[in-house]
């Protein structure tokens, strides 16, 4: 019972705040309410008993990527008249285009979906079940993955390298 | 109904990457609809109990953070060139 409480309350949160990031006018305030959004996505996570994904929700997004956004945003305190005018004139056809995602998606799932049981994830999404289970099957994803993160770092350094030289 | 959630949360990311003009908002736009991918992954691989829904979450994680480490350098250099953080003034760039 407190569980569906807490897993409205949590969705409900999340979409408020994503709603949020559309209307707020600074990318500071953008930049909180999307905080918003992936603590509360956190929260779905770990009530739906996946608490591997919880835990890395909070590390990986909201203590990196948001911190490093946060940083960007302090580093580049330019007012433009992007603060005037939130929006550009695409916003009429973006809102078609979104509605319209979303009428279709859920048509499709009107009939295919199954009814749904929230709640009991079970012992497969403990650490060690994931874990085990991640590098029995999955050892070839780990290591392209770890391609993929050598290959952002060499690209970061190239377009930082690339900004150093149009400096002069 | 998580589902649902879900869709929303990557249409109102789309609508943000379409309709605001800030870079930085729109980059944080597109987190949002990962979010909202990983959100359908977690219910599916929780309705099946199978960690290949959760495995796939792990990998758009990592995706996300080297986008992001990748996407706000380029953001950094194009603001110094010319101090605006409004896309439409990048239009020069097309080829």
């Amino acid at each position: 019972m407190i569980e569906t409480v807490l897993l409205w309350l949590f969705a409900g949160t999340a979409l408020a705040a994503a709603a949020l990031m559309l209307v707020l006018r600074h990318p500071m305030r953008v930049a909180l309410a999307l905080s918003a959004t992936m603590l509360s996505l956190a929260g779905v996570y770990a009530l739906l008993g996946v608490h591997v994904i919880a835990i890395f929700q909070v590390l990986i997004y909201v203590g990196a990527v948001m911190v490093f956004m946060v940083y960007a945003i302090m580093l580049l305190d330019v007012r433009d008249y992007s603060f005037a005018r939130r929006y550009s004139w695409l916003l009429l056809p973006g809102a078609v285009a979104a509605i319209a995602f979303v009428a279709i998606l859920a048509h499709g799932f009107w009939q295919s979906l199954p009814d749904q049981a929230t709640g009991g994830g079970g012992p497969l999404f403990g650490v060690q079940q994931f874990s085990i289970e991640f590098l029995n099957e999955y050892w070839l994803h780990f290591e392209l993955v770890s391609v993929l993160l050598v290959a952002a770092v060499v690209a970061a350094l190239a377009v930082l390298e690339v900004g150093r030289r149009n400096r002069g | 109904m998580l589902i649902a959630v879900s869709a929303s949360l990557f249409a109102l990311g789309l609508l943000g990457v379409i309709a605001r003009r800030n870079v930085l908002v729109m980059l944080m736009c597109m987190e949002l609809m990962l979010n909202g991918v990983n959100l359908s992954l977690v219910t599916f691989a929780q309705q099946t109990a199978s960690a290949a829904g959760a495995v796939l979450v792990f990998l758009v994680f990592v995706v996300a953070t080297a986008e992001i480490a990748i996407a706000i350098p380029i953001v950094l250099l194009l603001v110094r060139r010319k101090a605006v953080l409004d896309l439409d003034a990048y239009t020069d760039l097309k080829g």
